[in-house]
């Protein structure tokens, strides 16, 4: 077992425990806490697929602005365990068994796929890097770029237009 | 690494998400899980666009960079969606004072 190996293993696993325990937590502040260890998680197996960018991002984007976010509404809305509204014992071993099923289907769909045992390059590789994801953006995904801008502007408007008061 | 064990990986991460916007109903919870499986499907970008440069590298020394480039554009598509998404539980709290997902079955009336 290499150390690449080792370093997989320990980040899916995390990933994998703290996703669980996302849904499993009856504090919604718990939940978020789990979700940004998850996005760590993530952002390790970005790193460790060297694209560097897109961990850096994903670690200041989700588990910096996004997760704050979440936790002020929690924190606004005074949520906690007492409050949280639980749907029956039957619903819930429903959700699982669905999920599950789910899960079931996609792995045994995706088993015997086209690629299978082509190798993921990890830990070497220079396309996840700054400059030339950045030279890319601003060439040949120039047009989706300027679009996400006035995306962002729409979102912004809408949520001040929607959080007003009537 | 093989591409498999990300698929395994994605998809187990993903399933988590689905059972979570199943069995709960806090919305703001909901809405986390739904990040979850959004963070799943890119994980498993970055995983094809790796494996992808591997394969192409020889011809097109930038092969795979496209795959990256959509896990930013779904980065910011989120953050746009969060915002707007959380100012409407913001609105739904301050009329319903609850975040129970069931308060939004009137939607269909």
């Amino acid at each position: 077992m290499t150390v690449t190996e080792i370093i997989f293993y320990f980040l899916s696993a995390l990933a994998l425990s703290s996703a669980i325990m996302v849904v499993l937590s009856k504090n919604p502040i718990h939940s978020v806490l789990w979700l940004i260890v998850t996005f760590f998680a993530i952002s390790g197996h970005y790193i460790l697929m060297n694209a560097q960018f897109l961990g850096i991002v994903n670690l200041i984007v989700y588990a910096g602005a996004i997760m704050v976010l979440f936790l002020f509404v929690i924190m606004l809305m005074n949520l906690n365990a007492e409050t949280e509204p639980l749907k029956n014992k039957w619903l819930r071993m429903a959700g699982i068994v669905a999920g599950g099923c789910l899960m079931l289907v996609l792995v045994a769909a995706l088993k015997d796929a086209e690629k299978k045992g082509q190798l993921v390059q990890v830990g070497s590789g220079d396309i996840g890097l700054i400059n030339n994801l950045g030279r890319a953006l601003f060439t040949e995904y120039v047009v989706p770029f300027e679009i996400s801008s006035v995306l962002f502007l729409s979102a912004m408007v809408g949520a001040v237009v929607i959080g007003k008061k009537h | 690494m093989t591409i498999e064990h990300y698929i395994f990986l994605a998809i187990a991460i993903f399933c988590i998400g689905v059972a979570g916007v199943l069995t709960r109903r806090n919305v703001i919870i909901v809405f986390m899980c739904i990040e979850l499986m959004l963070n799943a499907v890119n994980l498993l970008l970055v995983a094809f666009s790796k494996m992808h440069h591997l394969a192409g590298k020889a011809v097109n020394a930038s092969a795979g960079i496209d795959g990256q480039l959509f896990v930013f554009f779904i980065m910011v598509v989120a953050a746009a969606e969060v915002t707007v998404g959380l100012a409407i539980i913001v609105m739904m709290f301050r009329n319903t004072h609850s975040v129970d997902i069931n308060f939004l079955n009137r939607l269909k009336h």
